[in-house]
């Protein structure tokens, strides 16, 4: 053990590991905000309900079926993004001629509902998610102990983030995504279905929130309330890195979640609110965001 | 929007051109009967929550911005009241005052930073900037933690009205509430009140007229935020308390639902859902967490089925303003 700047190396790396795990978090949960934003122009307030859902789900799959962390981790995301579908169905697609803000609105409708009925069925209290055996105990690096989960957590992040930013930047699914996006009537002219991928677009984002949600129940307690404070935070990273660039959203994601981090050791006070001071202090200097464009 | 001037249509009768003030003394009337009919802290705790949702609308309603943090200016406007009036023996006037200089500042400082983005952006910044200050009123001491600052003294207005009297305390709020209205309404319907107006409808043509709009939006943001600031300090001496519900964002998704419910840019709407709403609470109170689904159905059901809220709808059927 050593230390630096006069803090123990293992408690610096440790914040820097818990930072790294947050930022895993924001990073998808940003990452499914700006691919929504991109298609339905619309704000999806109830982004952390449905990574609380993921996270209830895969809870349920385990009380009644059995069916451990390696099967919900698939078959939650899918459950979650399938009720996304049946929302944008049911109440999205009637919001896309009006102003962006009654999506916004619409959407924290649907968030409070989901809160409420995980409040009333499983109380404010969390529950408990256990660590699958096979990512149980951790390497010691020498500088500081490694659990094999957070390393998992923040590998499988990161891919799902790369892979999402490949497949909307470098392939022919994403060209077509990203050309719906700048003018869908043409491409409806093209002959590709839009609505349908407006749709499937949204049940994407949702599983992607579903899947944060998943991971994040072996760490954190799966409760009704996990999702509302973080959408918030997730709100001003994205703030912070516009919502025009997956690569941005990724990037600013994890970096916040490091700064926040290294907050914790060097001024623990200031640690739930240096991202909100990060925004406006970026606003001040750079108004479009990091990585925005000036509209 | 439908609101098209048509030359051939004959002039609104007197009734339609009279519709706000009748509504004005219906609503003043019903207000100074109320509290013989029923309970009077009730409807002090509505009429703060009534004056908070005219000041959100006076944002959403007239300029179109959403901000989703209006609890910052309620909430810290109640806890400045709230300790000023406790801790440094403030008599009530004084520490209204001092609440609502608290939201004015905040407003400030806020609103130059949210009017720096647009749209669904603009939400964001509030709600983040809100939870922001919620951290710092979690932490910091005076507010009380969790406990809140309770056992607030009602004190004794300018020396002369003893609050501790029901009745006394209810005249007060009902001027305060009579007084922000009146005050909200003169703006809407001032050259001010038009640009701002022109700025929702169209800001890129406002911009082009010559108007500096980020400056009449700044100005509306910072007196919504007094306002809200008004409401909050007053209900902090109402209620002998303030606390952490007041800053939390739950309270700026409920004065968004208000708003919403009675009608977006009606001038009596915010004032009729802050009274529903406070209604279906107080009635529901025993169904516990339900509360919760009902409103987000609430939610759902308005922006879905009528985007123009109770007071809206009535006064497009009847083709007045209401």
């Amino acid at each position: 053990m050593f230390e630096i700047f006069g803090i123990p190396s293992t408690a610096l790396f440790g914040q820097l590991l818990i930072g790294l795990i947050n930022g895993s978090f924001y990073a998808l949960l940003s990452l499914g905000l700006a691919v929504i934003f991109g298609m339905l122009n619309i704000i999806n307030f109830s982004h952390g309900a449905q990574y609380m859902m993921g996270a209830f789900t895969a809870y349920l799959i385990l009380q009644y079926s059995g069916l451990g962390y390696w099967p919900a981790l698939i078959i939650a995301p899918i459950i979650v993004g399938i009720t996304g579908i049946i929302v944008e169905r049911l109440f999205l697609q009637r919001l896309y001629k009006l102003d962006h803000l009654y999506g916004l609105l619409l959407t924290f409708g649907l968030a409070l509902i989901f809160e409420g009925v995980a409040r009333n069925y499983f109380g404010s209290a969390g529950l408990p998610y256990t660590v699958p055996e096979s990512l149980r105990g951790g390497q010691n690096l020498g500088f500081m102990f490694l659990p094999n989960y957070r390393a998992w957590v923040i590998a499988a992040s990161l891919v799902i983030c790369i892979g999402t930013w490949f497949v909307i930047e470098r392939t022919r699914l994403g060209a077509y995504l990203r050309a719906a996006t700048e003018n869908p009537m043409l491409v409806r002219a093209f002959g590709i279905n839009v609505p349908r991928m407006i749709t499937l677009t949204y049940g994407f984002g949702v599983a992607l929130a579903a899947f944060a949600g998943v991971m994040a129940a072996p760490i954190y307690n799966v409760s009704p309330q996990m999702g509302s404070e973080l959408i918030i935070v997730v709100f001003a990273v994205v703030v912070i890195g516009g919502m025009g660039s997956i690569l941005g959203a990724i990037i600013t994601g994890f970096g916040l979640g490091v700064i926040e981090g290294l907050t914790k050791v060097f001024f623990p006070e200031a640690s739930n609110t240096v991202i909100f001071v990060i925004m406006a202090i970026v606003l001040l200097v750079r108004p479009a965001g990091l990585f925005g464009r000036r509209a | 929007m439908e609101h098209v001037a048509d030359p051939l249509v004959k002039k609104p009768s007197a009734l339609r051109s009279q519709s706000e003030t009748i509504g004005f003394v219906i609503m003043t009337a019903a207000l100074v009967i109320a509290p013989f009919v029923t309970y009077p802290l009730f409807l002090m705790q509505a009429m703060c929550f009534a004056l908070f949702a005219c000041a959100f609308n006076l944002l959403i309603g007239y300029v179109g911005l959403l901000s989703f943090g209006h609890a910052l200016y309620f909430g810290w406007a109640s806890y400045l009241s709230a300790y000023s009036a406790k801790a440094w023996g403030f008599p009530p006037e004084l520490a209204i005052l001092t609440g609502t200089a608290t939201a004015a500042v905040c407003g400030v400082v806020a609103g130059s930073l949210a009017i720096r983005r647009q749209g669904i952006y603009f939400a964001m910044i509030t709600l983040a900037l809100a939870q922001m200050m919620y951290f710092f009123a979690l932490q910091a001491k005076f507010t009380g933690g969790e406990d809140g600052i309770q056992a607030v003294p009602r004190g004794v207005l300018f020396g002369l009205i003893d609050l501790k009297n029901e009745m006394s305390m209810y005249a007060v709020v009902l001027v305060i509430f009579l007084a922000g209205f009146m005050f909200i309404y003169r703006i809407i319907h001032s050259p001010f009140g038009e640009v701002l107006k022109a700025i929702r409808e169209n800001e890129a043509r406002a911009i082009s007229l010559g108007y500096k709009t980020d400056r009449y939006k700044l100005v509306a943001f910072v007196l919504s935020a007094t306002l809200a600031g008004v409401a909050g300090a007053t209900k902090a001496i109402v209620l002998q308390l303030a606390s952490l519900t007041d800053v939390n964002w739950p309270m700026s998704g409920e004065v968004v639902l208000m708003t919403l419910v009675g009608g977006l840019g009606t001038i009596f709407g915010p004032v009729v859902g802050a009274f529903a709403i406070l209604v279906m609470q107080f009635k529901l109170a025993p169904i516990g967490e339900w509360v919760l689904v009902i409103q987000g159905a609430i939610f759902v059901s308005c922006v879905l089925l009528f985007r123009r809220g109770v007071i809206g709808e009535i006064a497009n059927k009847l083709h007045i303003r209401l």
